[in-house]
């Protein structure tokens, strides 16, 4: 459904240039639940923007049904039905939650976007008329990202540690929207995270690691290696105790 | 007095009207008087001194409103008017003043207007006032409003001073002097493109004990355009103040933001913020993945920043 061939992202230092992704191929099949993990730093989070057109690939090409996606615009890629909830949602001065759900649906109708916030756990009545800005929580931005990302209703939809700042409780439920959405309507979804209970739930894991993909499995098979790299490889470098990890 | 279609606009965007208004008002087109009414409890009559008028709320007018707009639409006309608002005790009124000017010729059109208000013992005034201009004259639309405000104990008063485009040389100037428990909050709004010219200058004597003020000043700067804020609060009692002036600069445009805070009272608590900056690129981007182009980002942006 959507596929990365050669694709590099390189930016100017202060010194040299640096490669953020060096020359990765992926291939998202339709209909499937992906989770995109790895250390910080990695490159998760450059992949998704690559794919949303947030960042212009440097090298290689993207293309999603078919067709080559690689130099259009955003807007355009969220057209073709491509969508992306940020790991930090921006705020805004002035804008109110409904303003963006409008602007996410294409909908005026108030009534009519009122159901994307409950689906999140947040009551209408008392977000529509809220400004998105610096008076919400980390954790209501959160979801109010996710309930802009569905109301935009995407066909390929990357949620970006949508786990960060929310409650355990919370985030059962939010999680639960994201799997039916998946389940129900088909959408294919991808979920940047680092929590093992999102990894267990995923048909395959993509392990970045460096800018490249480490490997693509699923749980059993890739969280041997996770810990490997981020406990023993650090250990190495920090020159740590051997036996503080259970290192493969 | 017939109202033509140039009117009827510029009624629509400086008092939000269709047509004459129901209730007590006074339109003033080009120096003369076209609609007036008065109610039982608002007199609206004509000063005996010099071009203007009086406006008297009675004491106790609770819910009622006053629509003042003032439209120059001659080519080249200058219009100097003086208005004095007497809100009586108890009262709780809505005035909606502002203007409008069409200016279709080469020469300058000009309104400037000094507006007295008087709000007497805990009496609440909401008040209202929209700049605008429009015609595709080279001619200056030129607006300079003046507005001197003395709030009594307990009265309390909201000003909404809205500009967006249109008016290429505007000096506002406002001052308040509020008595013991008064309230004043003033919220301004002004978007300038081209190269217009706005300066506001605002200042708040808090001279009775238990006195609270508020100024949210929001603008833009586009193009070419220049701004000026020099917003004081001077707290002379035990009182409280808070400024906050928020620009975004866009193209050549420059902005100067000079809030100031006096504080001649141990028990004064006063706060002033400023900010000048671009609208933020993850802004941008993040209305982008929602579907919109950039140019229409941006609108979004603007459209929610000075709602």
């Amino acid at each position: 459904m959507l596929e990365l061939k050669g694709v590099s992202y390189r930016i100017s230092g202060k010194e040299k240039e640096i490669d953020i992704i060096k020359n990765i191929d992926l291939n998202f099949e339709a209909g499937k639940l992906y989770a995109i993990t790895g250390p910080n730093g990695s490159g998760k989070t450059s992949i998704a923007k690559l794919i949303m057109g947030l960042y212009k690939a440097t090298q290689g090409t993207i293309s999603f049904q078919g067709e080559d996606i690689t130099s259009l615009e955003i807007n355009e890629r969220t057209k073709k039905g491509i969508g992306y909830a940020f790991q930090y949602p921006p705020r805004f001065k002035g804008l109110k939650v409904l303003d963006l759900l409008q602007v996410a649906s294409g909908i005026d109708d108030w009534k009519a976007v009122r159901g994307y916030l409950r689906h999140v756990g947040l009551c209408p009545e008392d977000y529509l008329d809220r400004e998105a800005d610096a008076s919400l929580s980390g954790g209501e931005m959160k979801r109010i990202e996710i309930a802009t990302l569905m109301a935009n209703n995407p066909k390929f939809a990357i949620y970006d540690e949508p786990d960060a700042g929310v409650d355990l409780w919370s985030f059962d439920m939010l999680l639960n929207v994201i799997r039916k959405k998946h389940e129900k309507e088909g959408v294919t979804t991808v979920l940047i995270s680092h929590q093992e209970r999102i990894l267990s739930l995923v048909d395959e894991i993509i392990l970045v690691v460096g800018g490249e993909i480490k490997d693509i499995g699923d749980k059993d098979r890739i969280w041997p290696i996770i810990k490997d790299v981020v406990g023993c490889d650090w250990y190495k470098v920090c020159r740590g105790d051997r036996d503080e990890a259970d290192c493969h | 007095m017939k109202l033509t279609a140039i009117d009827k606009k510029l009624l629509e965007e400086v008092a939000d009207l269709h047509t004459v208004p129901q209730g007590a008002h006074n339109i003033r087109r080009d120096g003369g008087g076209v609609s007036r009414r008065s109610t039982d409890n608002i007199e609206i009559k004509t000063k005996e001194d010099k071009p203007g008028i009086d406006i008297i709320v009675k004491p106790g007018t609770i819910n009622e409103s006053v629509h003042i707009p003032v439209l120059v639409t001659k080519d080249g006309f200058k219009d100097m008017v003086y208005n004095t608002f007497e809100i009586g005790e108890g009262s709780d009124v809505l005035i909606v003043a502002g203007c409008g000017i069409h200016n279709a010729s080469e020469e300058e059109s000009r309104h400037d207007g000094v507006h007295n208000i008087f709000v007497r013992k805990g009496a609440r005034l909401r008040y209202v006032e929209k700049h605008y201009g429009q015609g595709e004259g080279s001619g200056e639309r030129v607006l300079n409003p003046q507005t001197i405000i003395e709030i009594e104990e307990g009265g309390s008063a909201e000003l909404e001073l809205v500009q967006i485009r249109g008016v290429d040389s505007t000096e506002r100037v406002t001052e308040a002097n509020l008595q013991k428990n008064a309230k004043l909050i003033i919220t301004e709004r002004l978007l300038t493109h081209k190269k217009q010219q706005a300066r506001s200058d605002i200042i708040v004597n808090l001279r009775g004990a238990e006195a609270f003020t508020q100024i949210k000043s929001r603008s833009v700067a586009q193009e070419e355009s220049e701004q000026v804020f020099y917003p004081r609060v001077i707290a002379y009692e035990k009182s409280r103040g808070y400024v906050e002036c928020d620009s975004i600069i866009m193209g050549q445009a420059k902005v100067r933001s000079v809030p100031e805070i006096a504080a001649y009272h141990p028990e004064a608590e006063l706060t002033h913020e400023a900010a000048i900056g671009k609208i933020a690129g993850e802004q941008l981007l993040k209305l982008m993945t929602l579907g919109l182009s950039e140019d229409e980002a941006v609108d979004k942006i603007l459209e929610g920043f000075l709602r």
